[in-house]
Parts: C-alpha cells; sequence; structure tokens
C-alpha cells in the first residue's frame, strides 16, 4: 500500500514538474514574441509565478522527510509573495520612468487585419 | 553525466552574459547582467558541491555587489563614454592571454580527479583530522576558521581596508570621513510605491533571521561569517532603500557600521591573542577551554562572529557612502 503511494506521489510530482517547466517555456517565449514592455512583463510575470508553484509542488511530492518539505514550503511561500511584487515593481517603474502602455499603432499588425 | 552537461549549459550561459556585459554601452543593463553573471556563477559553484562558496557568491555577488553598483552608478551618468580604444592591441593581448590559458587546461586534472595534486597535498590530511581535532561536520569551516585561520583574518582585514579606501576616495580628501545624516525634508524612501514597500517590510525580518541562522549554522552545514554577514547586510540595505535613506541611518549610525566593521576584525585578532596569553600559539584555540575540542567550537563560533560584523559594518559603511552622496 505505502509502495503505491510512492508510486503515485512520484508520477504525479514529474507531471507537475514537467507542466511547470512547459509554462516557464511558454513564459519566455511570451517575452521574446510580445510587442511592447508591458505585455512582455505580463507574459513573464504570469508564467513565473505559476512555473514555480507547479515545480516546487512537484518536488514537494517526490521528497522524503519533513525537514525537506518545509524548506520547500518555506521558498514556495517566499516567491508567492516576492514574485508578484517584483513584477508589480518594473511595470510600476516603467510607468514612472514615462513609457506609454498603449504600443504605437505601426506595432500593433493586428490593427490592420481589423480594418 | 547529468552534472557534466548541465556545468557546460551553465559555463555557456556564463561566456554569453561576460560577452554581453562588455558589448552593452548601458552601464545600468552592464549592472544588471553581472548580477546574472554572479548568479550563474553561484549555480555553478553549486554544481560542483561548493555550496559555501555558492552561497557567498549569491549573497555577496547578485545581491550586494549589485546594490553597491546601482549606488555608484546613481553618481555617474549611464552611458559609457566612447573613447579612442585600441581594440587592436587589446584583441591581440588577449589573444595571446586565451591561447596560454587553453594550452595550460591540457594540464589540468579530470574534474573530481581522486588522484589530482589539489586532493592529495593536505586535504586528505583535514578530512582525516577534522573529527578528531574540531569535531564538527562541515569540513570548509573547520579548515576556513581554524586550520588556515590567518588567511581568514587576513581576508578581514583585507576587507576592512577596502572599506576604509572607499571612504577616503568617496570623501574627496574632505575631514569628515562617514557620511552625515542627511537633513530632516529630504526623503529619498519608496514614497509612491507602496506594495514594494509592504512586502519588503514583511520580508525584512526573515532575511535578518536567515543571517543569523547561517551565521551560526556555520559549523553544521553551508554558511559563516561571510555569507551571514553579506545577508544581514542585504537586509538592512533593503530597510534602506524601502524606509529612506535617513530612517537607515537612524537606525544604524555610520559611526556604528563602521565600529562594527572595526570591532568585528579586532575581535578576530583579540581571539588570537588571548589564545597566545592563555599559552598557545596565535588562533590556536584548543588552549581557550580546558577540553581542547571544546575550544575549537568556542573559538570558531568567536571568530566567525567577527568576520559576520566586520562584513556587515563595511557593506553598510560602502552603501550609505554612496547613497548618501546621491540624497
Amino acid at each position: 500500500m505505502a509502495a503505491v503511494a510512492e508510486i503515485v506521489c512520484w508520477a504525479l510530482g514529474w507531471v507537475l514538474l514537467t507542466s511547470g517547466a512547459a509554462f516557464v517555456l511558454i513564459g519566455g517565449i511570451g517575452v521574446l514574441r510580445m510587442p511592447d514592455l508591458y505585455t512582455r512583463i505580463h507574459a513573464a510575470g504570469l508564467t513565473d509565478s505559476l512555473g514555480p508553484i507547479l515545480v516546487l509542488s512537484g518536488l514537494m511530492l517526490q521528497v522524503g522527510n519533513p525537514q525537506e518539505l518545509f524548506k520547500l514550503a518555506a521558498i514556495l511561500l517566499f516567491m508567492m509573495i516576492t514574485g508578484p511584487t517584483a513584477t508589480y515593481a518594473l511595470a510600476n517603474a516603467a510607468l514612472m520612468a514615462g513609457i506609454d502602455p498603449v504600443p504605437a499603432e505601426s506595432s500593433r499588425p493586428d490593427r490592420e487585419q481589423v480594418r | 553525466m547529468i552534472v557534466a552537461v548541465f556545468g557546460i549549459f551553465l559555463l555557456t550561459l556564463l561566456v554569453v552574459t561576460a560577452i554581453a556585459i562588455v558589448r552593452s554601452s548601458d552601464l545600468f543593463s552592464a549592472v544588471m547582467l553581472s548580477g546574472i553573471f554572479s548568479l550563474l556563477m553561484a549555480a555553478n559553484f553549486f554544481v560542483l558541491d561548493a555550496a559555501d562558496v555558492a552561497l557567498t557568491e549569491a549573497a555577496v555577488g547578485a545581491g550586494v555587489a549589485t546594490v553597491l553598483l546601482l549606488g555608484a552608478l546613481a553618481l555617474l551618468p549611464t552611458d559609457e563614454r566612447q573613447g579612442n580604444r585600441h581594440v587592436g592591441l587589446a584583441a591581440l593581448t588577449m589573444a595571446a592571454n586565451i591561447t596560454v590559458i587553453i594550452y595550460a587546461t591540457h594540464d589540468v586534472p579530470p574534474l573530481g580527479d581522486p588522484a589530482a595534486p589539489a586532493q592529495q597535498h593536505v586535504a586528505a590530511w583535514y578530512l582525516a583530522h577534522t573529527p578528531e581535532l574540531i569535531d564538527i561536520p562541515n569540513v570548509v569551516t573547520a579548515v576556513l576558521a581554524s586550520f588556515r585561520g590567518y588567511d581568514t583574518i587576513g581576508e578581514v582585514f583585507v576587507i576592512l581596508i577596502a572599506g576604509i579606501g572607499v571612504l577616503f576616495v568617496l570623501s574627496g580628501g574632505r575631514d569628515q570621513l562617514l557620511p552625515k545624516r542627511p537633513e530632516p525634508t529630504l526623503n529619498t524612501a519608496l514614497k509612491h510605491h507602496l506594495i514594494p514597500q509592504v512586502v519588503g517590510r514583511l520580508m525584512i525580518p526573515f532575511i535578518i533571521l536567515f543571517g543569523l541562522y547561517t551565521q551560526f549554522h556555520g559549523e553544521y552545514g553551508p554558511g559563516g561569517g561571510f555569507q551571514a554577514g553579506a545577508l544581514v547586510a542585504a537586509g538592512l540595505v533593503l530597510y534602506s532603500l524601502i524606509e529612506g535613506e535617513q530612517a537607515a541611518l537612524e537606525l544604524t549610525p555610520p559611526n556604528l557600521l563602521f565600529g562594527l566593521a572595526l570591532g568585528g576584525a579586532l575581535l578576530y585578532g583579540a581571539v588570537g591573542v588571548i589564545a597566545m596569553l592563555l599559552g598557545g600559539t596565535f588562533l590556536d584555540y584548543s588552549v581557550l577551554l580546558s577540553d581542547p575540542i571544546a575550544g575549537q567550537h568556542l573559538g570558531i563560533i568567536v571568530i566567525e562572529l567577527g568576520v559576520g560584523l566586520s562584513v556587515t559594518g563595511v557593506m553598510l559603511t560602502i552603501y550609505h557612502a554612496f547613497a548618501s552622496r546621491v540624497s
């Protein structure tokens, strides 16, 4: 019975780890593909919050002893608080520096298609 | 195999970052990239099983050094000055150096080779005798604090002298070395940044707590005075960033910080002198207590405390020397 639970935890852990890695990868692609600063912050910020949650939860399912579990939980809590704060600080600093949140017409190819 | 692949990946990123730093003419991005460089280096040290060095590199290189460089940058223009550079001569010198280094790597033993000279020299003796002479689990701390205590006291005084040097350079020949308290009207705090302020206030106690854990856990796990000093300094720099330079200088006046820097180094030296008075040699902790192993433990704890105080004091003194000139 204990062996079955261990295998389930291990498999579920890998599912969470790979999906977390996929989200981080999507965020990376988003940073490269998005047209301006704010949409890039959006892409990186969302996936950088969700990715570590999934990866660390996956690791928490796979570790054996309570001490490591507690350390991972503490890191998870830390990242859940600091990640969105860093995203906010970055976007706020950009706004303070006078970067316009609305991209210029030329950098929005979708407008052409609508017309 | 996995370690080798990961190491090559990290080293490639390291080279890419280094080239980006050289090519960037925007000094702000160069500072940020140097922070990334340090973080990659820390990951590299960790892959090589040097957790103590990785912790130092992450705390000092990626954390405090980046803040100090940003503090210096606030006094400077943000773009690199375009001078007439002798690119040809520099490239030639670099090419010659790189050739010599690549040639030399053919003589380097494989990574982790137990027959390598570095492993055969005194390292084996330290590993064999640490349990019997000092009896702490972290051999790195035993080597750093006790076996090679002379090297470490040298490092602490180098840091202290570097701090004094920065103060002299920034004072610009004035009599006043340490920064004065700024006028009460000045407020450099993040006034319009409520969320970072709230989160920062939430984080600071935990950063200081982790610094203290690193300080006093150095005998059992990765850590020690250098890492702890940098962590505590980082926490107090964060305090200064969110509450303003004036509030930070009221909490930790410049005289107190410089006193910590000096006192920490002198505490280290004092342990050595006390050992001499008790009939041992300089920095021989075995004579501090009747039981030699307990004496070693006491000596290591006290000198690590000295290192931690000194590192915190020097880093915050340098930070405030820059920050108080900006405001």
